[in-house]
This record gives structure tokens, sequence and C-alpha cells, in this order.
């Protein structure tokens, strides 16, 4: 059981834990991202006191 | 025939009947738990759970009889973060309290009353850090993780009923653990000191916290997660599995305190420090560095310095962190392989976290006039350079030839206080005090003069801690490594003891300023809830009095 786990461990685990963070890292860096990126840092300060609500509004006025 | 009024409570519906269920199995396993209890300080603290369970009781029979928990969709459940500044502040003072003393009685042995156990330092010494990290630590991050994911996901925390239990259920497995620990109910693992009741309770309201914040994502309306979530994600995802693995364990008897670790030997304290030194990396660095991304941005009214930086910074964070942990076990019997791959990838963290820090500090480029104008930015800034600090000096502590000098000595301590009081001491008190303006609708903060005054006795406090423990460290490794000529150990054990005691003094002093600091800070906070803030501005949209269930 040991050697079983310790060589995928070696092996595979290690090709999956960096094909993972070479695809977090292409996904960061990715040209394309960059505009996706500054509204998500805009995400913060562009808060309201409220929630956003579809259709929810509705529902409450006909009680 | 109902009242809209109505309609925003949950009633007795689902969730509700299952936390009573809950609460009533509980309380039951606490009655038998006194009568069969095998040993003494069980049977007391049974009665102690019992009390808590039954409190439970009360509040959920009020809870219902007052038509159940708000769940109005059209506001954010601000009452529980209220409910978790309150808590954080409470457990901050009694948690550096008890500091205090034990640096004390460090000091000045005859602190340690012989007549009364629970006064020894052996006893005292887990409560104050599970108070320091868990009490205050976790409800901080608590609090601010339900709500920076309200608002960065623009919708109502999850769950109804759920997010209450985990509050309360949090505050009575500090009770729980706390109590036990003063008379004498421990499993001796570093930071995991509660018995495995205890263990199984925090497993529940852990998983139900994780429910809660994966709920309230999967309702987002927003289309992006911001990274701050990802941090308190990381950090709720990896304590449930440290948690679960390290406290796997046989309870002696179903109601005796007692139980015994499955694992033995070198892999018992691997898995212990696996364990201890991820609850640093995810519990008091990746959670915290949430409030880092949220909260500095917002104060300073800036967008993040580089959100793809903050990508990376978590992402590294998260795969090298993990593995850190055997650097506490250098010369030990763990193989010397393991010990070089904790070692590697502690200095491998050097990056990310420095990284972070970057990104932390450079959030103020165009807005540094707000270091000298807003205290509170100050704070949040000064505990961004520690983390730099700290995340410096761990790595070089962790190489094997630095770390036969440091170990075991008071280096450590001081290294941890560098983290603790100055990292994340200090961006817990600046998250508090950027929320209980906004949380209370209030202009600001009763005093900023008291902010500039708890940053100053704090930071000072700080600064004699580390410089004593970094003398006091250092002297005890060399002292312990001198040889004479003759091949014989120079010095006696208690020589460096003797030789630390100023040290020792100085760093007492430097905790009661830092507990000062503290207190100041808690008059604040209660004079500016009280409404007597002068430039109040009371038309800032009104909250809806209603009283926490």
């Amino acid at each position: 059981m040991y050697s079983l786990l310790a060589s995928f461990a070696q092996t595979w685990g290690m090709l999956l834990f960096v094909a993972l963070f070479t695809g977090a890292l292409t996904y960061a860096l990715w040209p394309r991202n960059q505009q996706r990126f500054d509204e998500a840092a805009r995400l913060p300060l562009n808060d309201s006191d409220e929630p956003i609500i579809e259709s929810a509004s509705e529902d409450q006025a006909h009680v | 025939m109902q009242s809209p009024q109505t309609l925003t409570r949950s009633g007795l519906d689902f969730s509700t009947v299952i936390v009573l269920l809950i609460t009533v199995l509980g309380a039951l396993w606490a009655l038998f738990a006194a009568a069969f209890a095998p040993d003494a300080a069980m049977k007391g603290q049974s009665w102690l759970i019992l009390g808590g369970f039954l409190t439970g009781l009360l509040l959920l029979v009020g809870s219902v009889t007052s038509g159940g928990v708000e769940t109005d969709e059209r506001e954010y459940n601000e009452n529980l973060v209220k409910a978790g500044v309150i808590a954080s502040l409470f457990w901050a003072a009694a948690g550096l309290l008890v500091g205090v003393i034990i640096a004390f009685q460090l000091a000045f042995p005859i602190l340690n009353i012989e007549d009364w156990g629970f006064t020894s330092f052996g006893r005292l010494r887990p409560l104050h850090t599970s108070a320091v990290i868990f009490a205050f630590g976790g409800n901080v991050l608590i609090a601010t993780s339900f709500y920076v994911v309200q608002r960065t996901c623009r919708t109502r925390i999850a769950g109804g009923i759920w997010p209450w239990f985990v509050f309360w259920g949090y505050q009575f497995f500090i009770v729980m653990a706390a109590s036990g620990y003063l008379v004498g109910i421990t499993q001796s693992r570093e930071y995991a000191e509660p018995e495995w009741y205890a263990d199984i309770w925090l497993t529940l309201v852990w998983v139900a916290y994780l429910l809660v914040f994966l709920g309230t994502l999967w309702k987002r309306k927003e289309p992006h997660i911001y990274v701050a979530n990802w941090f308190y994600l990381a950090f709720i995802v990896t304590i449930a599995m440290l948690h679960i693995i390290n406290n796997l364990a046989v309870p002696v008897s179903f109601f005796g305190s007692h139980s015994y670790s499955l694992f033995s030997g070198v892999q018992d304290a691997l898995t212990q420090w696996w364990y201890g030194h991820n609850a640093v990396g995810f519990f008091l660095t990746a959670g915290f560095l949430g409030i880092m991304y949220y909260f500095i941005p917002k104060r300073v009214n800036r967008p993040v310095y580089s959100y793809r930086l903050s990508i990376i910074h978590f992402w590294s964070l998260i795969f090298i962190y993990i593995w850190a942990g055997p650097h506490h076990l250098h010369y030990t019997a763990l193989p010397e392989w393991a010990q070089t791959l904790g070692m590697a990838f502690s200095i491998m963290l050097w990056m990310p976290s420095w990284g972070g820090m970057i990104n932390g500090l450079m959030t103020l480029s165009g807005a540094w006039d707000k270091l000298r104008t807003d205290p509170v930015v100050r704070m949040l800034v000064i505990s961004v350079a520690f983390y730099g600090m700290s995340t410096f000096e761990g790595p070089v502590m962790s190489i094997r030839a630095v770390n036969a000098l440091s170990h075991y000595t008071d280096w450590t301590v001081g290294h941890v206080h560098s983290g603790a009081l100055g990292w994340v001491g200090f961006v817990s008190f600046g998250a508090l005090y950027c929320l209980v303006p906004w949380l209370w609708k209030k202009a600001g903060m009763y005093s900023k003069a008291l902010v500039d005054w708890h940053f100053w006795i704090a930071t000072f406090g700080i600064l004699l801690y580390i410089t004593s423990m970094w003398v006091a460290g250092i002297m005890q490794g060399l002292m312990w490594r001198a040889y004479n000529s003759l091949g014989f150990l120079e010095y006696s054990f208690v020589e460096t003891v003797e030789a630390m005691h100023i040290s020792y003094i100085i760093r007492a002093v430097g905790g009661l300023l830092y507990l000062a600091g503290a207190l100041i800070m808690i008059y604040n906070v209660y004079r500016t809830i009280r409404s007597d803030v002068t430039e109040a501005d009371e038309s800032v949209s009104p909250q809806p009095a209603q009283i926490p269930a």
C-alpha cells in the first residue's frame, strides 16, 4: 500500500499538480482575461447596500 | 392572511427542526454523561455542556415563537456580522488577558498558584492559544467572511437558520474546549487540544459553515467570484480536512473525556505538524488574506493593485503551503528527505508571501496620503508589513542549520507573535474598525484619536515583544550549544532560564501594552455603537431594528 501510494504521488500525482498549477497560471496570465479581471477588481468598490433581486419584488407586491 | 413580516421569516422550517433535533440529542448525551462519565473532570464538564445545549434550546424556542429567523432576500444579514464583531472583541480581550497572565507567570513562577491547578501555566497556555487563534481569530474570520461573501456576491447569506447555528455553535465549541483545559481535559496536540466530543461538535459546525458559504456562492448575482472569497473558501475547506484527519481518535468510552489517537510515533508527529503548520497557513494566513483583499481596497477606495497577481498569489500559496509542516521536525525520527522537503517548500513560500504583500501594499499607490490621515489604513498597512516580515523570518528559521539554533527556543515564540500580533491582530482590528461604522450606520468611529492611541500603544507592545524574544531566543540557543574546553556543556538549563528573566519581563510588558490597545478599541467601539458619534449621519439606509434569533 505504501509503495503504491508513494509511486503514484511521485509520478502521476506530481504531473497532475504541475498541470493544475500551469492551468491556473495560464488562466491568470491569459491576455484576454484582463478586462474581466479589471471588472472583478472593482467588485468591492461598486457594491450597494442592498442585494440584487431579480423578479422577487413582484412576488412581494401581490401579498 | 399572511403579513409581509411573516413572509420574510423562516418559521419552523425543516432546517430549524434539524437544529432543534441536534440540540435535543446533544442535551441528552450531556445528561447521560453527567450520570455515567467515568472521570470526574468529564462529570463537571457535562453539566456545562448540558447548560450550553439548554441555552441553545431556549434561543431556538424564542426564535421560533417570534416567527423564526429573518430571511428577507432584499437585505443583507448584517445582524449576523454584528454578533460576530462583538464576539471577536470579547474573545480578543479574554485571549490577550490570559496571554499577559502566562507571560507574567513565566517571569514570576509564583503566579502559578499551587493549590489551584487551573492557574498553572500548563493549563492556561492552551487556553491562551485557543482563545486568541480560534476564538478571536476564528470569530473575525467567520464575521468578515459572512460580510464579504454577501457583499461581493450581491446576495443574502444562504441557509436561513444555519449561519446562526454556525455562529452560536462556534461560541459553544470555544467555551466547551476552554473550560475543559482548565480542569485538565486535553488530548495534548498542539493547537488541537480539545478532546473528541468537542472535535465532533466542531466538525458539525464547520461543515455547516462550509455549506452556508458554498450556498451563498452558489446563489451569487455577480458572475465572478471575488478573490477574497477564494481565500476564505480555501481556509474553510482546508481547516475541515486538517481538523478531521488530525483528530482521528478512538474515545475510551462513550461518556468519558479521554481518547487515543489513531496514529503513533513519527506518523503521529508528522500528522500533528501537517495540521499545526497548515493551521498557520490556512487559518492564520489564507483566511486573513481574504480580509486583506477586501478591506484594504474598500478602505482606500482603490481596486487591488494587480488582480492577476492575486490569482497567482492564491494558487501558489495553496500549492506550496500544505508541504511545509515537516520543518517543525528537523533532527527527529522523521526521514531526512521529508525534513528537506518541508524546508524546500518553506523557502519557496517566500515568493507567494512577498507577492501578496506587494499586492496589498501597492493597492495604496496614489493614496499613500491616507497613511498619514487614516489610522485604520495605517493599521492595515502595518499588518501587511508584519506579514512580509514574519513570512521572511519563517522560511529562514525553517532552514535546517538555522533551525538547529532556533528550535525549541523563544525565538520561535517571538516569530509566532510577530505574525499573530502584527499581521493577524492588526489586520483583524483594521477590518473591525471598518466594519463597526459600516454595520451600525455611523459616519465613523467615536474617536479617531483613540484609534491612533490603539495603533501606537499596540505597535510599541509588539516591538517590545519580538525584540525581547529575539534576544532571549538566540541567547538561549547559543547557551544550550556552548561547550567548554573539556567537551562538557558550559551551562545548565536553569542558567539559561535565569539569563532570560529580564527578557521575560519585557515581553510581558509588551503583551500588556497590546492588551491595553485592544481595551481602548473595545471602549471606542462601545461608544460608537452607543451613538456617541458626533458627526453621525443617521439618514444612511436605516437598519430594521430586529433582535437576532
